[in-house]
């Protein structure tokens, strides 16, 4: 049996360390496609001063990159440290797209991004720009992978229970990759990243606006990214629609949370702009509701409606009942595989086996399940609603208010008077902390949502997790936390210290002279070098 | 044999490979760092030795990301029962391993000798700490690792976590430093000139001298050890689990496979000839054969090991029927033939591109040039 409080520490290590790793990530999927762009304009234009913006911001990046690397490698291997059970249950799933993210995304990201760095005197201008370019096309081709791989935990597509090995098994790989939660959320989870290094460029710039210094490679920095930023940011929020679309059908739990639906509305529904929700009374306290808004969020109709708490634990009810035969066939499998009754009592129930799982954790035996514990186990099929529908408001509310700042900077820096607008600069630098919050509570959203399960109807977190000691997770955990922490403090100096600094373009206090700045010079530099 | 026994067969040389890459390609950096103090006398020589492999250290990591990727997707009972059972271990060499990209990144971007100098000791563990795991856990799989299952295949470690770091253990975990040490002298030799190239010659001779005789012990030892023997099992490529099989232990039965099957003696022979052809090329300067001989080195190693193992991967000690062998921990013939398609495409494919950055930052790292290179690490 498992330990819950190993689970839930199992848990709280998972989260703590890949939230930290999101923290990094987002920066690096969208800064190497802004590097590339930078440089994009600097071989085409031949402008010295667009290799400088692609160094500096390359200098930032590579800080980021560091730690983005070093906490990738733990995730890489905690399933199978922590997620034993998880591991060998779906890894003949779940598996392949991280083989494949090493293969194809990593090795790409990882070996040119060498060269991105010591390049610059070996290679010719474009060849350096098409190995920034293949940077890019490396960690965003890692985040799809990564997300093909989540998106079988949010809705297992194109896999089935192989009783004979006792684990979830692939049949269809094209459903696997092609499975709609998994497009969705590449596109939304990748644009976010685009959004934050958006944001991180043009907060960055507008601090050097406000000392005025580097004018010129502010300026400049600070057009791309808000241009940048604006495309993305309505990218992002158009897809965030796409995959709440997605999401209510694949995960009804996931959406009644959200939204804090504890009973079933009839259409059109009323959306809960704020509520403080209670999971023991399952109600809301503080209601403030905008009619019809829910019914056109999530069904895109008038006449939708969604299923709320109520009816979704009694399904789960029925469902668990429908399970436990599932389970105790199993087990008698287990013991022959060939029984043909057993075989023929799994067939009948295996839609529900993962429910089955669901109440095997307040009996062992669930063929001795009461009432209660069936009681308990449908209310567990809920996630949290109080995070869940906080995290989702504070998401959905940093990215409207990121579109809006990049609209008014946009219409700055197209009037060319952004420079002079200092509140407006000064806010920009107090946005840099926004989409790193709004990427963190969209990991909230989709993860805690996705409780309890690790696999979406099929296999329950209490039972994923290894069979630890209560000591050695205390242990790990402790040993993340101060290993994590001392990363942090040195990463967030060298950032700071680094933007100080500057870029070295002699230019700390003054405009550039444009004159220096002619296209032959800069060729003669480059082939000097 | 049909399909499916010819694909676990296949994924397990592929998983050869994979160790072997990993061996390779990241045992040289791990070995740079865990030199560097002693071939790196100046905080400049050192840049020198770190900007050798400055280019290259990411791309080489991926393969041991991807060690973790491959074994999940193509063994993921062994990925599961392995990486859980060595948890502490595991976290060590994590936790270590993790140092070393931030070191690089971060040592050279403050110009504070204390700065420099704390990096400089991160780098050497984060370089040695990992190899010596590496090579323990194999040392483990040879006496059998404290595991078991219950019906539902959820796996129980029994084991304490100095019982990881027994003699033979710590044997194969020195074996492996010393070569990944070796390897790491002969690249630094390959990159820089002077007297780093001088000490990181001393290392590599060091190295390859000391990893000769422990593989010979070593030899030695498992010819006395008890080994596995799989009596009774479903079949090769029969859909199964660990809890259908016999397994018993016998003396000396980890070179069965080397006695039924005498041409296997060629890799232990291409370990020996491996090592010492690169301590001769070494010592007469010739940096890039005795490269290659070091991964023939490494080759006849891990074939070695791979071969006496087979078909276990990963033998219990407190159950021993409940053992994992390539027919019971692997995926599904569909998830192992998918797999087969991406590595028949992507490692060429990395292979041409990995070649083509080692030729762009071929040559001699110079140091006047690095003293001058905000980029440089």
């Amino acid at each position: 049996m498992h330990d819950i409080t190993v689970v839930d520490l199992s848990r709280l290590q998972f989260a703590a360390t890949a939230l930290y790793h999101f923290l990094f990530v987002p920066l690096t999927l969208g800064m190497t496609f802004m590097l590339a762009a930078m440089e994009t304009v600097y071989v085409v234009t031949g402008k010295v001063i667009y290799r400088q913006i692609t160094q500096f911001w390359g200098k930032l990046f590579l800080i980021n990159f560091a730690l983005g690397v070093a906490t990738g490698l733990t995730m890489e291997f905690q399933f199978g440290t922590n997620w034993s059970f998880y591991s060998s249950f779906v890894g003949d799933i779940f598996g392949a797209p991280l083989a494949i993210e090493g293969l194809m995304a990593f090795f790409l990201e990882s070996t040119f991004v060498g060269l991105m760095v010591f390049g610059w005197h070996r290679l010719k201008p474009g060849q350096h720009l098409a190995v920034t370019y293949l940077v890019a096309l490396g960690s965003n081709l890692s985040a799809l992978w990564i997300l093909v791989a989540n998106a079988f935990m949010q809705d297992p597509v194109g896999a089935h229970f192989n009783p004979t090995t006792m684990r979830m098994e692939l049949n269809d790989f094209a459903a696997l990759i092609f499975s709609s939660d998994a497009q969705a959320k590449f596109v939304h989870t990748s644009i976010a990243g685009y959004v934050t290094a958006a944001i991180f460029v043009a907060g960055v710039s507008a601090w050097y606006m406000l000392k005025n210094r580097h004018m010129e490679l502010a300026r400049r920095s600070f057009r791309m990214s808000v241009l940048f930023g604006v495309l993305s940011t309505a990218g992002v929020i158009t897809l965030g629609d796409a995959l709440g679309f997605v999401g209510a059908e694949a995960q009804p739990t996931k959406l009644a949370a959200m939204e804090g639906l504890w009973k079933t509305e009839s259409a059109p529904m009323p959306f809960n702009l704020m509520a403080f929700p209670s999971q023991e009374n399952q109600t809301n306290y503080g209601e403030v509701k905008v009619p019809y808004v829910l019914s056109i969020l999530v069904t895109h109709s008038l006449t939708g409606t969604v299923p709320g708490v109520d009816v979704l634990e009694q399904r789960a009810a029925e469902r668990i009942r429908g399970g436990i035969p599932a389970v105790s066939s199993l087990k008698m499998l287990s013991a022959d595989p060939n029984d043909p009754v057993a075989m023929n009592q799994f067939n009948t129930h295996q839609k529900d086996l993962g429910y089955g799982f669901l109440v095997k954790r307040y009996a062992d035996d669930v063929t001795t399940a009461t009432d209660e514990q069936i009681a308990q186990a449908a209310k567990d099929s809920i996630p949290h609603v109080a995070t869940m529908f906080w995290s989702f408001r504070v998401m959905v509310l940093l990215g409207l208010g990121m579109l809006a700042f990049f609209v008014l900077g946009l219409i700055y820096t197209l009037r060319n008077t952004v420079q002079y607008k200092r509140t407006f600069l000064k806010f920009a630098v107090w946005m840099i902390p926004a989409p790193f919050l709004a990427c963190e509570a969209g990991w909230l959203v989709a993860e805690i949502g996705r409780q309890p399960w690790t696999v979406y109807g099929l296999l329950p977190t209490w039972m994923s997790a290894s069979t630890h000691s209560v000591g050695y997770m205390v242990f790990s955990l402790i040993g993340f936390v101060a290993v994590y922490t001392v990363f942090i403090v040195i990463e967030m100096y060298l950032m700071v210290r680094a933007i100080r600094k500057g870029p070295d373009d002699g230019n700390g206090d003054a405009e550039l002279d444009r004159g220096d700045l002619s296209l032959p010079a800069s060729r003669k530099t480059l082939a000097e070098a | 044999m049909d399909i499916y026994a010819s694909l676990q067969v296949v994924w397990w040389l592929l998983l050869g490979v994979l160790l072997i890459g990993l061996a390779v390609m990241v045992g040289m950096d791990m070995g740079v760092g865990a030199i560097l103090r002693y071939i790196g006398r100046t905080d400049l020589e050192r840049r020198v030795a770190l900007n050798v492999i400055g280019p290259h250290w990411d791309g080489n990591q991926v393969w041991f990301i991807l060690g973790g990727g491959a074994i999940f997707a193509a063994f993921p009972l062994i990925y599961a029962t392995a990486f859980s059972g060595f948890y502490v271990v595991m976290l060590l060499l994590l936790w270590t391993m993790i140092i070393r990209p931030v070191g690089f990144e971060y040592r050279s971007k403050m110009p504070s000798a204390g700065w420099r100098n704390a990096w400089d000791w991160a780098l050497f563990v984060s370089g040695f700490v990992p190899m010596v795991v590496f090579g323990a856990a194999i040392g483990n799989l040879f006496q059998g690792v404290p595991f078991h299952f219950d019906w539902t295949l959820t796996s129980f470690y029994t084991g304490s976590f100095l019982a990881l770091l027994n003699p033979f253990a710590i044997l194969c975990g020195v074996l492996s430093a010393c070569m990944s040490a070796a390897m790491g002298g002969v690249t630094v030799m390959g990159g820089a000139q002077g007297a780093i190239a001088e000490r990181s010659r001393k290392v590599a001779r060091l190295g390859w001298s000391l990893a000769i005789v422990l593989f010979a012990v070593g030899g030695f030892w498992v010819a006395h050890m008890q080994g596995y023997v799989l009596n009774q099992f479903p079949g090769a490529g029969v859909a199964q689990t660990p809890l259908q099989q016999v397994v018993t232990r016998a003396d000396g039965a980890w070179l069965s496979n080397f006695h039924a099957h005498n041409v296997l003696w060629l890799l232990p022979a291409a370990g020996f000839l491996g090592m010492l052809g690169s301590l001769f090329s070494a010592s007469s300067e010739r940096p890039l054969l005795a490269w290659w001989m070091g991964a023939v080195a490494w080759i006849g190693v891990i074939g070695t090991v791979g071969c006496a193992l087979f078909p276990f991967l990963l033998p219990s000690v407190s159950n021993p029927s409940q053992s994992l062998t390539l027919w019971n921990s692997g995926s599904s013939q569909l998830t192992l033939a998918w797999m087969l398609g991406f590595t028949l495409v992507f490692v060429p494919l990395v292979v041409w591109y990995t070649s083509w950055a080692f030729y762009v930052m071929r040559g001699k790292v110079d140091p006047d040039q690095i003293a001058n290179d905000e980029h440089a690490y």
